[in-house]
């Protein structure tokens, strides 16, 4: 069995932030990935950040990447590539699914001191009639289409819903070359900011708030997308029926945590609809009700890119702290500030009730 | 129909330039040297990697991320291969999964 | 609010939010118009501007105030709002003619001296106009800048093109 001191689980905005903040102070970090290169979704994020300079405003999702992979790699921060963690067991011993150069598999158990849970997120399905048909996606795979593979899943396209990831994907679809039929958003108002809708909106696109999906039509794959109004009650109106010529439909209905590794080794959760649904308890330090294990980004509840990227900050100092890379005084200020930027992300119409959900898991997990 | 996206304004032209040749239900279509499965097959018209085993039903990519397991193929042989998360290699021999993998 | 229905601002909305510049402003020349009336954390913008005319301060949802006396119009927060949400317009071109200067992150990109479709906030076009200037340097981190030249009369209205497409250009 190998030893480690710091594991984390996910190589993503906030695993690799941990990573970054914890190594920086003298820890010795292991990130393990089970994808061909570390980065996670930051990668097909090509827009640049909201925030302030203080968290990258301004800078693309793609070059947040780039710069956080430099940075994992100056302060010697470990990777595991092509590696997938199944199973979380007690004595913080993690079992990892290793792919070797050969293509062969071996695995791995490594004990940790400390692990950090950043395994994300993944989009939520909506079901109609002939959602399963090919070309019925995520929007989060189209956009993984577009701007990483560089492939248009589709040339005319309708999205289903209007928050943030649903207009902005639209936008980066037309950029890729594609067209964006329009978006349907079931409730009476869009879902995402003004300025993202204002955006597709003088690109051409329509937004249907009260709309829905009914069914998407086609032998071997979509061919059409039939969508109707809704009522008060979210409910189908008949005789409102619009089809739409389309060879693809992308499917942006937020996302949920990815809790398993967190539920297996007994982390409490909770279902917080703010944050996405199950989320495992954490306190201000971002560490479980499970000591010593920590949980950073989209699976301690779904939220941004640069919200991630300051909760991994978090964990990264008080494991430092925990570990006595730093003093309390030291961590304590870091934590403060850490903690000043997150609140800040938060703040808003779009960002209150996201702010009290965490403010309400940090409460519980004391007690 | 051109599914690649050759230049983008935000990611610049795609260097990527060298090819190789997979094989897909018999026929050798090209794909960039190291992409991912999934893309060589949207960027040669293919979008349909599976048939479920009760209905017969065809399934095409969902997640693109490896999570899902709709855009699962038999490749080389091997059944229920994420084809989102595998990179193509020269001479690979991919095909439609039927079910769980056997070809009825 | 309208844009949370519609997906675009009318101008009484910005004008109701103390974002739009008033007219004795316009008559003196060029001046950035901040189409975001939303509280999101964001503010790159009033990092951005080197005569400090943009104000946001803390906290950083606070909507960005243009101190219209201090815009010079000069065009450096278009590129650098994530939301691409900052036009300048300059009504004082010509008689018959004003600029609007836009974000476009499109290709293929429109060429100088090309005559283009003028889309209002909907995606309508309204207007035609003649491409002035394209710019594209490093400075703007990919997000090209379009000026284009339009009847007066649309200026409130227009704030962007038509997107092209490579046939566009032949």
């Amino acid at each position: 069995m190998i030893k480690k001191e710091v594991v984390i689980i996910g190589g993503g905005p906030s695993g690799l932030s941990a990573a970054v903040e914890a190594a920086k102070r003298g820890a010795k970090v292991l990130v393990v990935d089970e994808n061909l290169r570390a980065g996670g979704q930051l990668f097909k994020q090509i827009h640049k950040f909201f925030g302030s300079s203080a968290h990258r405003a301004g800078i693309r999702g793609i070059d947040i990447a780039s710069e956080l992979l430099e940075e994992a790699r100056e302060c010697g921060v470990e990777v595991w590539l092509n590696s997938v963690v199944v199973g979380l067991f007690k004595e913080k011993k993690i079992a990892i699914k290793k792919k070797l150069s050969d293509d062969s598999e071996k695995l791995e158990i490594i004990q940790a001191k400390k692990i950090v849970i950043a395994t994300g997120a993944s989009e939520n399905a909506v079901r109609f009639k002939g959602w399963t048909l090919p070309g019925v996606m995520g929007a989060g795979a189209a956009q993984t289409m577009i701007n990483v593979n560089r492939v248009l899943p589709g040339k005319r396209i309708l999205m289903i819903g209007s928050g943030n990831v649903g207009l902005i994907v639209s936008y980066q679809l037309m950029q890729a070359g594609a067209e964006v039929v329009g978006v349907i958003e079931a409730a009476p108002q869009i879902g995402g900011y003004g300025v993202h809708a204002a955006k597709i909106r003088r690109a051409g696109v329509p937004i249907y708030t009260s709309h829905t999906i009914l069914e998407a039509r086609g032998d071997k794959g979509v061919e059409e997308a039939v969508v109707c109004e809704v009522n008060d009650n979210w409910e189908p109106i008949r005789g409102t029926e619009k089809v739409f010529k389309v060879d693809t439909i992308t499917i942006a209905a937020g996302l949920k945590p990815l809790i398993e590794l967190a539920m297996m080794h007994d982390c409490k959760c909770s279902f917080i609809p703010q944050l996405g649904g199950w989320v495992p308890l954490h306190d201000e330090n971002m560490e479980s009700t499970n000591p010593g294990i920590y949980l950073v980004g989209d699976v301690a509840g779904v939220e941004e890119a640069n919200t991630a990227l300051e909760e991994g900050r978090l964990a990264g100092t008080a494991i430092a702290e925990a570990l006595k890379y730093i003093s309390l005084e030291d961590a304590g200020k870091l934590k403060k500030e850490i903690w000043q930027r997150l609140n800040e992300l938060r703040m808003g119409p779009f960002g209150e009730a996201r702010m009290l959900a965490k403010n309400n898991i940090s409460a519980r997990c004391k007690i | 129909m051109n599914m690649r996206i050759d230049n983008h304004i935000i990611l610049g032209k795609d260097e990527r330039k060298e090819m190789v040749e997979i094989k897909v239900d018999g026929k050798t279509i090209q794909a960039k040297k190291g992409e991912m499965i999934i893309a060589a097959l949207i960027a040669n018209g293919i979008r349909i990697n599976r048939y479920t085993v009760k209905k017969k039903e065809p399934r095409g990519i969902f997640c693109g991320i490896g999570q899902c397991t709709d855009c699962i193929m038999t490749v080389n042989g091997k059944p229920n291969v994420r084809t989102c998360i595998t990179p193509v290699k020269d001479g690979m021999i991919v095909d439609t999964q039927y079910g769980v993998g056997r070809k009825e | 609010m309208v844009l949370r229905k519609t997906g675009y601002l009318t101008k009484e909305e910005l004008v109701n939010s103390k974002c739009y510049p008033s007219e004795e402003r316009f008559k003196k020349g060029p001046v950035a118009i901040i189409e975001c009336t939303e509280e999101i954390p964001c503010n790159p913008c009033e990092l951005a501007c080197k005569f400090k005319a943009i104000k946001i301060g803390k906290p950083i949802t606070n909507i960005p105030i243009l101190d219209e006396n201090l815009c010079t119009g000069c065009g450096l927060c278009i590129a650098k709002c994530p939301g691409l949400a900052i036009f300048t317009v300059d009504k004082t071109y010509s008689d018959k003619e004003g600029l609007i200067s836009f974000p476009y992150e499109y290709l293929p990109l429109p060429v100088t001296g090309s005559i283009v479709k003028a889309v209002n906030r909907e995606g309508k076009v309204v207007s035609s106009g003649k491409v002035i200037k394209v710019l594209n340097n490093e400075s703007l981190d990919r997000t090209p800048v379009v000026t284009i030249a339009i009847p007066k009369e649309k200026l409130d209205e227009v704030r962007g093109i038509k997107r092209l497409e490579s046939k566009d250009l032949k």
